[in-house]
Parts: structure tokens; C-alpha cells; sequence
């Protein structure tokens, strides 16, 4: 299963461990984590559910392309890193 | 007089309070670390609000109750889907901002009349509603789908933002907002209808042809005069304007040593007493001569004053942002943060004014609670 870690800035407001989840996509990935955890979506999606302009997500240590409907294709073995920009100071 | 001070920063929230001996100290540091674009005691129940505006993680809104040990979060604004794809900007229109909350710029009690509702200012330029105290918000479609919302235009930031949202005391109703740039907007049923009320002002920034369209123009801050609630007070991108009647009519008032700023207060009874903090200009926001004072008018802007008593000496380079001057029920304890993490306040309407800290985080807003 895609493997999925947040960054330790996040973990300063909401505690967010390492997950295991069941997902095809990047986008699917994060709503498996919301469904547990709903007061995560908005610090990382905007009103539109795109990415926040200063947040990256990295697929395999790759930045994702489709930042507005993360659709990025993650494989069962994928680990994802959810990170801070820096552009956001 | 109100005793406890809330001191909005780029670095966390600071509440004061006045003790019996006269001194003010800091007796509470809440979000430290954290951007807090605005502030609220709720005068109806004592509850406090705090808005966040996290760089990486978006806007977020807290609450403590009164008497209550903890904050809790509350509920954000979020905008409405947009449509797919915006719009394409009509000739002279900025192009179309994403609907998606940047910042609450503006954070108002409704009317005693109207417990739990709330009034947000946001950018990109919405006025959200809550009536529940912050656990749930919606978006003003009335003046959010106005045609002319398309054309305002962003001051200071990208995209145009509501930043003062008077309540009329006499009719919790009737609504009076102020948007940079996009002028000023009435509304007389609760939000259900609006109206562009800025004859009068005029933006020199502009070419000659729009300088005078009030959809346009940059009121950096509105205040409104609670005892004399027809009286409403501008400091805008161009100078000092002044109404009388409601807004039906500004009029452009000028003074010295600058007619430049982004902050007004005015006294809570005395319609024709109000504050200002002086810059050079748009181009040079410093204060003249690098003398940082307060100007007070206490004859409806026929004369200005100058009042530095206990303000630093020169040079001094402070510069006070919109919501950074406040005056208390009383009209003569009023508080002043500087961008330069410089915070005053004056117990006699600004003849005389005491240093709280020279050395906070650039203020954003101050406000009494």
C-alpha cells in the first residue's frame, strides 16, 4: 500500500502520523487521511481543493504535476511526502 | 474605560491588561510564532476571536469563551466552487482572483440585537456572515455576484479585500463596509441589497477618466461614529475624507504635516474628533521629517493638530497599518502598534502617550475588549 508522511510543520497544529493507504491517486491518498482525520483538509487544500499555493507533495521524490485535481498516479509501493514550501516563508 | 488590549501581530497575539496602579502589562501571549491578521472581543459575551493566517496552511479562526481556559477552532469562510474556467477579465478589469480565502481582514459583532452573528471581511473581496458565533459561515452572494466586484482591485495585496465593517448602532440592518480598492458599500435590509456609496472621493492614482468612479477608490480604513452613527470617517490611498450624512457625500479634507495614512479612529461621541498617524505618501510610507506623530482633528477636519508627547524622537520610522489605532468607549484612552513592533497609549486622547514595548512583532492590529 502507498505509504504517506507529513512534514514536521504541519505536526506543529495537527498531529498527523505515518499512514498505510488504500489509494490510486495522490488525491485519493489525501481523502483516505481526511476521512480520519477532517480538519486536515484545510490546512492543506485550498476552498477549491487544490494544493495550497506553499505546500508540495512529492510521489517517490517527485513533485506532483496535477496540483488542482491531484490526480498523480501512486503505485501500491509509493511512499508520499507531504511538505512546506518554502515560497511560503 | 475598557481594560484589557488586544494586540493582533505578525507573530502572535498579545493581550494587555491595565492595572490598578496605571501600569499595562502583558498578561497573556497566545499563537506565538503565528500570524494574526485580526482580532475580536465580542462586546455581547465576552468571547474572544483570533484569525490566523498560517503561510503554508491557510487561514484559520480560533475562539475563547469567556471564562474558558482554551481555545477552540471555529469554522473558516470558504468560498463557494468556482466557476471552471474564471471568466475571462473584461477590457480595463484586473483579472478574475481565485475564490479562495486568503485572508479575514475585517472580524465584526452584529448588533446587540444579533446574538452569534458575525461579520468577516475577506480577501479576495467576500463578506462572509456567521450566525452561530464562527461554527459556520456563508458568503454575501448579493454583493459577491455584483458586476462591479469584478472590477475592484487589489491594495497591498493581489487581490481586493474588505477590511471595515461598520454596524449601525441605531439598526443592526444596515451595514456600511469598506473595500480596497473597490470604494465604499451600503446595505439598508442586512445584506440582502447593496449600494456603492463614495461620491465624493476622488483617486489620484487613476487616470483622469476613472478618478472619481467610487468603485475604484482605496479607503484604506472606514470608521464610523457611534454616538453620531451619520458620521463616518475615511483615511484613503489619497487623503482624509469625511461624511456627514451617511455617506451619500464625501468630502476631502487636508492636513498637516500629510494628508497620507492608513489609519483613523474617532472619538465614540464627539463626531467632529478624530486620530490619524501620518505618512510621507504612497511612494514613501515613513513618517515626515522621519517625526512620528498623531493628528487629531476636534473640529470635523478644519484644522489637525500634531501630537507626539511621548512618541519617539526623531528619527523614527514607525508606520501604524489600518487596524493599528483604536480608541475605547470613552474616547480618550486610545492604543497605537507600529509596524515596527512599537506599541503606545494615550490615557487623555492623545496629548500625552505612554511606550507599552518598543520591541513587538510588526503590529497588525490593536483593538480594546
Amino acid at each position: 500500500m502507498p505509504h504517506i508522511t507529513f512534514a514536521a510543520a504541519i505536526q506543529r497544529h495537527i498531529v498527523c502520523p505515518e499512514r498505510e493507504v488504500v489509494a490510486p491517486t495522490v488525491g485519493a491518498a489525501l481523502e483516505a487521511v481526511f476521512a480520519l482525520q477532517p480538519e486536515l483538509r484545510g490546512y492543506l487544500l485550498d476552498d477549491q481543493g487544490q494544493l495550497r499555493r506553499h505546500m508540495a507533495i512529492f510521489v517517490d521524490g517527485h513533485a506532483i504535476r496535477d496540483r488542482q485535481r491531484l490526480g498523480d498516479h501512486v503505485a501500491p509501493g509509493s511512499r508520499i511526502y507531504v511538505v512546506q514550501a518554502l515560497s511560503g516563508g | 474605560m475598557n481594560d484589557q488590549l488586544l494586540v493582533a501581530t505578525r507573530k502572535g497575539l498579545f493581550i494587555l491588561h491595565h492595572h490598578r496602579d496605571g501600569r499595562w502589562q502583558t498578561a497573556e501571549t497566545h499563537f506565538l510564532g503565528e500570524p494574526v491578521s485580526m482580532a475580536l472581543v465580542d462586546p455581547r459575551d465576552d468571547t474572544l476571536y483570533a484569525a490566523l493566517n498560517l503561510g503554508h496552511f491557510g487561514v484559520k479562526l480560533w475562539r475563547r469563551r469567556a471564562g474558558a481556559a482554551e481555545w477552540e477552532p471555529c469554522a473558516v469562510p470558504v468560498y463557494p466552487p468556482q466557476p471552471d474556467p474564471l471568466p475571462e477579465p473584461l477590457p480595463d478589469h484586473p483579472p478574475a482572483a481565485p475564490w479562495s480565502l486568503q485572508q479575514i481582514w475585517a472580524l465584526e459583532p452584529g448588533g446587540s440585537d444579533q446574538p452569534g452573528v458575525l461579520w468577516a471581511g475577506t480577501i479576495p473581496g467576500g463578506l462572509f456572515r456567521s450566525d452561530d458565533g464562527g461554527d459556520s459561515w456563508t458568503l454575501n452572494r448579493p454583493l459577491w455576484d455584483r458586476p462591479e466586484r469584478t472590477e475592484w482591485f487589489g491594495g497591498g495585496y493581489d487581490a481586493p479585500g474588505i477590511h471595515s465593517i461598520c454596524v449601525d448602532p441605531r439598526d443592526s440592518r444596515h451595514l456600511t463596509l469598506a473595500v480596497s480598492c473597490g470604494g465604499v458599500w451600503q446595505s439598508h435590509d442586512d445584506g440582502a441589497s447593496w449600494d456603492c456609496t463614495s461620491a465624493g472621493m476622488e483617486a489620484d492614482y487613476m487616470p483622469p477618466e476613472r478618478r472619481e468612479d467610487p468603485n475604484i477608490q482605496d479607503p484604506h480604513r472606514m470608521v464610523q461614529c457611534a454616538g453620531t452613527p451619520e458620521t463616518l470617517w475615511v483615511q484613503h490611498h489619497n487623503g482624509i475624507f469625511r461624511s456627514s450624512d451617511g455617506g451619500a457625500q464625501w468630502q476631502r479634507l487636508f492636513a498637516q504635516p500629510s494628508s497620507f495614512g492608513f489609519a483613523v479612529a474617532v472619538h465614540p461621541l464627539e463626531p467632529d474628533t478624530a486620530w490619524f498617524v501620518p505618512a510621507v505618501k504612497d511612494v514613501c510610507r515613513v513618517p515626515v521629517d522621519a517625526r512620528f506623530v498623531v493628528t487629531r482633528t476636534q473640529d470635523g477636519g478644519a484644522s489637525f493638530e500634531p501630537l507626539d508627547d511621548g512618541l519617539p524622537s526623531p528619527p523614527a520610522y514607525d508606520l501604524v497599518y489600518r487596524h493599528g489605532l483604536a480608541v475605547d468607549a470613552t474616547g480618550l484612552r486610545l492604543a497605537m502598534g507600529s509596524t515596527t513592533g512599537g506599541l503606545w497609549l494615550t490615557e487623555d486622547g492623545g496629548e500625552h502617550w505612554q511606550c507599552l514595548s518598543a520591541h513587538l512583532p510588526p503590529i497588525y492590529c490593536v483593538r480594546f475588549g
